[in-house]
């Protein structure tokens, strides 16, 4: 470990801006959550009927998690409950780009070569995402005491982010060990963090309805971290489970890393064909043989959702007919169909928000394609800057629409009753949205590629628009921001053409000019 | 003799980095053209405007006819290049993409390619990521070797290869100039390889062309080291104009002589008495060594 300290300071130095800004940004989400749950539901009746509809409701539980109570504290951490999730993905990054990303570039030899112990470097990418983990607690925990919400509670919301940290701190480190690519340790660290969502997902909802899979939200360490209920019961001891399991993927990763040797990963490289098949000829076989396991995988993890969301949805069903209070607020509503609409309706814009990140993406291989000299090696035999990019496009601008399909096909195999034209229609109709998304990636790729990553920005405010806007009550031009904003309700609202043809143009113009500027700079730049 | 490259007064900025200031390069067709310059003297920024890959701020560049920059497509088909940090997709292996890089150029003849394997003794079945640097590089070369094209543009194509297959690279190099149809542009930095494979060569710095020529054009800007054993004090010789570092131990004298004044510094010599002489040739590497001395002098 000799030379950790010095490690953590280039670390630090390295993501003087990046690192502050996530650890304290998702600190202060929850803050604004108080001042809009005292505004909307001042008194405490309000509150407790708010509580009770929310804790039953399925989509809300399937973002949220479980409710157990209804004072303002208990609300509040129940609403922020997807951060875990973003805390988690934060800290695996963050690992995996100081460890693996670090090796594969070749930087970890030149400071391996250094006086450095053999595990200074991952001791120093754990220490620092975790010292990050605890300054978010810190900051959570003193902002909610600041807004006057009790310590002890606090303190529980507090470590319920740290640990989060923690836990996929662990994730990423192990990960880092597997493979000897850095895109790859994401995916595989990427699929816990889906799977330990997931997971939640199925045991909160099963709680529920009839209570037969609750087990599974034990599974998942965001499920454990949940379970601290901060506010409410303050239970501690899933703490310890996932502080554990911290110590014990930390101690896993260095374990396998004093087995391997530099540069090279756990699962061992088989020999390949000696030449390349009658496929792989033409532009669009290469981009085919860069894209297609992504397109697998996230094929896999849409369908995955579908038959969630669509188990959710005939939950939703089932537990309007059987309870009096909330079979009266359906009605006011506009009746159960209006609440399963609305509830499929809600769910489309969230999907849709998830195809956004695949098309951002895969959109932003060309660049890593750029970065490695894989593009430079392609654009100095036969074929164009414009072929390239289209092979490339064709699976940013494609990808999503089959995925978006499969989750809807999906989704009606687990909710028979619904009408598959509405439930297909309803996703579908979120592709020029998402299109919109990619299109500002190839327009960052192509004229400004050394700043590529502010392709991630659109899909981050969208998700903070999903995040906050309905419950602050914002003004609307703030909820426009997101382009799915403006796609039709579906199913339940209108079909107006009108928004999907702009955005498809929105997104059209800034895929061309994302072209063009690729077409007149320099490669790589 | 028809020319395969021509830059004239090339100018390429970075920002405020100026890498190529009025570089000149001339390649005739059919030739091995060396091309020299220490680290950053913008070698790799000359060949990417020549590739169409980088524009140029100023000066007039022709490829093949063409213009690199508006006719990339077109071109490529009748060129390979390598670079001098050849990267493999990770997941593909050095057959697949030896063949892939053919392909998308045009076609590759499988038998060469064969051949090639052999010769350079790589394993096609690996997967990108398990290659080492040396091994990446011969995959580079043999994608490109085995294309059937007019110009082959090599940015310091060995970097990473033992000693052995360095020998292999020039054997295959002195084979293609045999056949006397291909150009060959070769950026390096190792002069042994150069001065076994070119018929001309340009020396750059700082962006700029600083000598062109053949070999023996340039040896005359080179100087011939003499050590001799004298019979008596070699009066005059020191202060002889073309003499020069001259060191005196005993009889024993050591000294650098331009090449034009070789023949005055010899008649000394003799008219004092030789008892034994050695004559050190000029090397490329002093050529080098001296013209980057002069330059930043
Ligand atoms: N993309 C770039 N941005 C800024 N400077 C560059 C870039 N590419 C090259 N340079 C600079 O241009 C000069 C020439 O570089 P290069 O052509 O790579 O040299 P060589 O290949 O001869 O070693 C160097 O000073 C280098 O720092
Ligand atoms: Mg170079």
């Amino acid at each position: 470990m000799t030379g950790a300290g010095r490690l953590v300071r280039l670390i630090l130095r390295r993501d003087r801006i990046i690192m502050p800004v996530w650890a304290v940004l998702l600190g202060l989400v929850p803050a604004g959550y108080v001042a809009s749950f005292e505004g909307l539901f001042p008194t405490d009746a309000e509150r407790i009927d708010y509580a009770r509809l929310s804790a039953t409701n399925t989509g809300f539980v399937t973002l949220y998690g479980p409710l157990h109570g209804s004072s303002l504290g208990e609300l509040v951490a129940w609403r922020a409950g997807f951060l875990p999730v973003l805390a988690g993905l934060c800290a695996l990054l963050t690992v995996i780009r100081h460890t693996r990303a670090d090796e594969e570039a070749g930087r970890t030899e030149l400071i391996g070569a250094a006086a450095v112990g053999r595990h200074a470097q991952l001791a120093a990418a754990v220490l620092t995402t975790c010292a990050a983990g605890l300054l978010m607690g810190v900051v959570l925990t003193a902002a909610m005491v600041g807004q006057g919400l009790p310590a002890a509670g606090s303190l529980a919301f507090g470590a319920e982010m740290t640990l989060s940290v923690f836990v996929f701190a662990g994730v990423g480190a192990v990960a880092a060990q597997l493979t000897s690519g850095a895109r790859g340790a994401r995916s595989i660290a990427l699929t816990v963090l889906a799977a330990a969502f997931v997971l939640r997902v199925g045991g909160d909802t099963s709680a529920v309805g009839d209570g037969s899979l609750r087990w599974m939200s034990w599974l998942s360490p965001i499920g454990w971290v949940q379970h601290l209920f901060p506010y409410g019961v303050n239970d501690w001891w899933p703490a310890l489970l996932a502080l554990a399991f911290t110590v014990v993927t930390v101690a896993v990763a260095g374990r396998l890393q004093s087995r391997r040797d530099l540069g090279v990963g756990q699962l061992p490289a088989r020999l390949g064909p000696a030449s390349a098949p009658a496929g792989l000829s033409s532009p669009f076989g290469l981009a085919w043989r860069l894209h297609r396991g992504m397109l697998v995988a996230w094929t896999i993890g849409f369908a995955l959702l579908g038959l969630i969301f669509g188990g959710v949805g005939a939950s939703v069903l089932d537990i309007a007919a059987g309870n009096q209070g909330l079979s009266d607020v359906f009605t006011r509503l506009g009746g159960s169909d209006a609440l399963v609409d609305s509830y499929f309706a809600g769910i489309a814009s969230i999907v849709g928000l998830i195809a956004a990140c695949y098309g951002v993406q895969t959109t932003l291989r060309m660049r890593d394609e750029e970065q490695t000299g894989h593009t430079e090696a392609v654009l100095t035999t036969s074929v164009s800057r414009y072929t390239w990019a289209g092979t490339n496009l064709f699976f940013a601008l494609l990808g999503p629409a089959v995925v978006l399909a499969v989750e809807g096909l999906a989704t009606s195999l687990t909710y028979p009753d619904g009408d598959l034209g509405e439930i297909l229609g309803g996703v579908l109709v979120q592709l020029p949205a998402v299109w919109v998304l990619a299109g500002v990636a190839v327009l960052a790729f192509g004229l400004v590629p050394r700043l590529s990553a502010v392709a991630w920005a659109p899909p981050a405010m969208c998700l903070l628009v999903l995040l906050v806007g309905q419950t602050l009550q914002l003004d609307q031009w703030f909820l426009d921001i997101s382009p799915f904003t403006h796609v039709p309700k579906l199913p339940g609202g209108d079909l107006s053409a009108l928004p999907l043809v702009s955005l498809t143009v929105v997104a059209a113009a800034l895929t061309a000019v994302g072209v063009t500027g690729l077409r007149r700079r320099n490669v790589p730049e | 003799m028809t020319e395969a490259i021509t830059a004239t007064g090339l100018v390429k900025r970075f920002g405020k980095v100026t890498a190529l200031d009025g570089l000149d390069l001339h390649v005739a067709t059919g030739e091995v053209h060396g091309f020299l310059g220490p680290n950053g003297a913008g070698k790799t920024t000359t060949i990417r405007i020549l590739l169409g890959l980088s524009r140029h701020n100023g000066g007039a560049v022709q490829l093949l006819g063409g213009n690199p920059w508006t006719e990339a497509t077109e071109l490529h088909k009748r060129l390979a290049y390598v670079p001098g940090d050849v990267t493999l997709w990770p997941a593909l292996t050095g057959g697949e993409v030896i063949d892939l890089l053919g392909r998308l150029r045009g076609g590759l003849d499988p038998r060469r390619k064969a051949e090639l394997l052999e010769r350079f003794q790589l394993d096609p079945r690996k997967k990108g990521r398990t290659y080492s640097k040396g091994n990446r590089q011969k995959v580079g070369l043999i994608a490109a070797l085995s294309s059937d094209v007019e110009l082959l543009i090599l940015d310091e194509p060995t970097s990473g290869l033992d000693p052995l297959m360095e020998e292999v690279f020039r054997e295959v190099i002195l084979e293609e100039k045999r056949r006397g149809d291909r150009t060959v542009l070769l950026s390096s930095h190792i002069l042994s390889e150069v001065e076994a494979l070119c018929d001309r060569l340009t020396i750059i710095r700082d962006g700029r062309t600083i000598e062109t020529g053949t070999l023996t054009d340039m040896r005359h800007l080179t100087r011939t080291t003499i050590q001799a054993e004298l019979a008596g004090p070699p009066d005059g010789l020191a202060t002889l104009a073309g003499v020069h570092d001259f060191q005196l131990d005993h009889d024993r004298v050591r000294f650098d002589v331009d090449t034009d004044a070789l023949e005055p510094a010899l008649q000394k010599l003799v008219k004092v008495g030789v008892r034994s002489l050695v004559s050190q040739p000029p090397s490329l590497e002093e050529l080098f060594l001296r013209q980057y001395q002069k330059d930043e002098r």
